[in-house]
């Protein structure tokens, strides 16, 4: 199965980057296989307003069922929810750590967004 | 002749310019509160209120039946208020700067008129003088659409006063775009001379001849008369800090309702501006 996750580098000993639109870098990890590959997300860092949205948008091209991530707002949720992306929020530690202990769970999925909308 | 009251810093007195402005002058005299996130010209005019029009911006409503999922339409979206995922699209409405250019790429006619409530415009009569202020439905975001609709209540007057917002980003700029002059209100403190040369810069920007009004005059630095005559901006009228002014102003009422002989000053602070604008 293919997890996103935001990450603060590119490697995955790199922690997981609490936000999700605007994380320097969306690992995208087989949890099989532990292959992975780093999704530079520095346009969106920048980006005016929906960072969110595009996020999302790339982590279901890329065919991720799950994201990691530390807070997910109510219109990236919107978007990951429309593309059947479950999301697992509050994560926090190095990509591994949380890749493994989502293998290993229990895995608490989000409800709804858990952060609000930024203006 | 438009004339926008505008400043850079928020509660300097714009709205005891315009009004005042507005009150002296009489008939012929449109005012219209651009201020559309916090109008508040109406609590010293009373005006009665006759029509109150609903404004609507456009946003894409998507027909799933004729949609394929091409993502045409938010790749050319630069506000991201459009996503595809699943096969479907997403529509974001508070993001839409209802440009349209998603109807425009769309090859399948999928998109059709959707609306999002802006606010209202209400309009009326305070005396002689003809009133309009526009009032941003709460949580919306976008006031330059509801702002333009405001300035494009017209006729039948010689002299369009607008109260504009503070600050110095679009609905400012929606509010003194195409007057003929704008009157820059600020107060003589560090704070006031900073947010002036910001706005002074919005409005060198766009061409318009301008003037100040200082208010709270005697009180500060003289930061901002040193700064008016090195940038060759007319200082036009002064109001001091007068504790019968601010106490007037506590409970609705004019300068020019507690002290008469402020009418002729107003009256003046016109004339003077409709020789700059004609330079």
């Amino acid at each position: 199965m293919k997890v996103a996750i935001t990450a603060k580098g590119v490697h995955l000993s790199d922690e997981v980057d609490p936000r999700f639109g605007r994380a320097p870098y969306i690992m995208i990890v087989d949890t099989e296989t532990m292959d992975f590959e780093a999704i530079d997300n520095s346009e969106n860092v920048n980006a005016f307003k929906g960072a969110g949205i595009q996020a999302a948008t790339m982590v279901s091209e890329k065919g991720a069922e799950v994201l990691l991530t530390g807070y997910c707002g109510p219109n990236a949720f919107k978007t990951v929810e429309a593309a059947g992306i479950k999301v697992v929020s509050d994560v926090a530690g190095t990509v591994e750590e949380a890749v493994e202990a989502f293998k290993t769970g229990p895995v608490e999925y989000s409800t709804g967004a858990n952060k609000e909308g930024h203006w | 002749m438009i004339i926008s009251v505008a400043s850079g810093k928020g509660g300097t007195g714009k709205t005891t310019v315009a009004t005042n402005m507005a009150s002296a002058l009489g008939e012929g005299v449109r005012l219209l509160d651009c201020d559309v996130e916090a109008p508040n010209a109406h609590l010293f005019l009373n005006p009665e209120i006759g029509q109150v029009e609903k404004v609507t911006t456009f946003i894409p409503e998507i027909d799933d039946d004729l949609c394929t999922a091409c993502k045409k339409c938010a790749e050319i979206c630069r506000f991201r208020a459009l996503a595809v995922v699943g096969g479907k699209v997403l529509v974001f409405p508070e993001l839409c700067h209802s440009c349209g250019g998603c109807v425009e790429v769309c090859e399948e006619g999928a998109i059709k008129d959707g609306k999002r409530e802006l606010g209202t415009v209400e309009s009326g009569t305070a005396g002689d003088i003809l009133f309009s202020h526009g009032r941003l439905r709460v949580g919306e975001a976008m006031s330059p659409p509801l702002i333009k609709k405001v300035r494009s209540i017209n006729g039948n007057n010689s002299i369009t006063i607008i109260d504009a917002p503070p600050g110095t980003s679009c609905p400012v700029i929606a509010a003194i775009k195409g007057a003929d002059f704008v009157l820059m209100v600020t107060e003589p403190t560090p704070f006031g001379l900073h947010d002036l040369k910001l706005g002074i810069e919005a409005v060198k920007t766009l061409g318009i001849p301008c003037g100040l009004v200082i208010n709270r005059s005697d009180i500060g630095d003289n930061g901002v008369k040193e700064y008016a005559a090195k940038e060759d901006i007319p200082v036009l009228l002064e109001i001091p800090f007068d504790r019968n002014i601010a106490e007037a102003y506590s409970v609705g009422k004019l300068i020019i309702e507690v002290q008469p002989e402020w009418a002729d000053k107003f009256r003046d602070l016109y004339n003077r501006i409709e020789i700059l604008a004609r330079c």
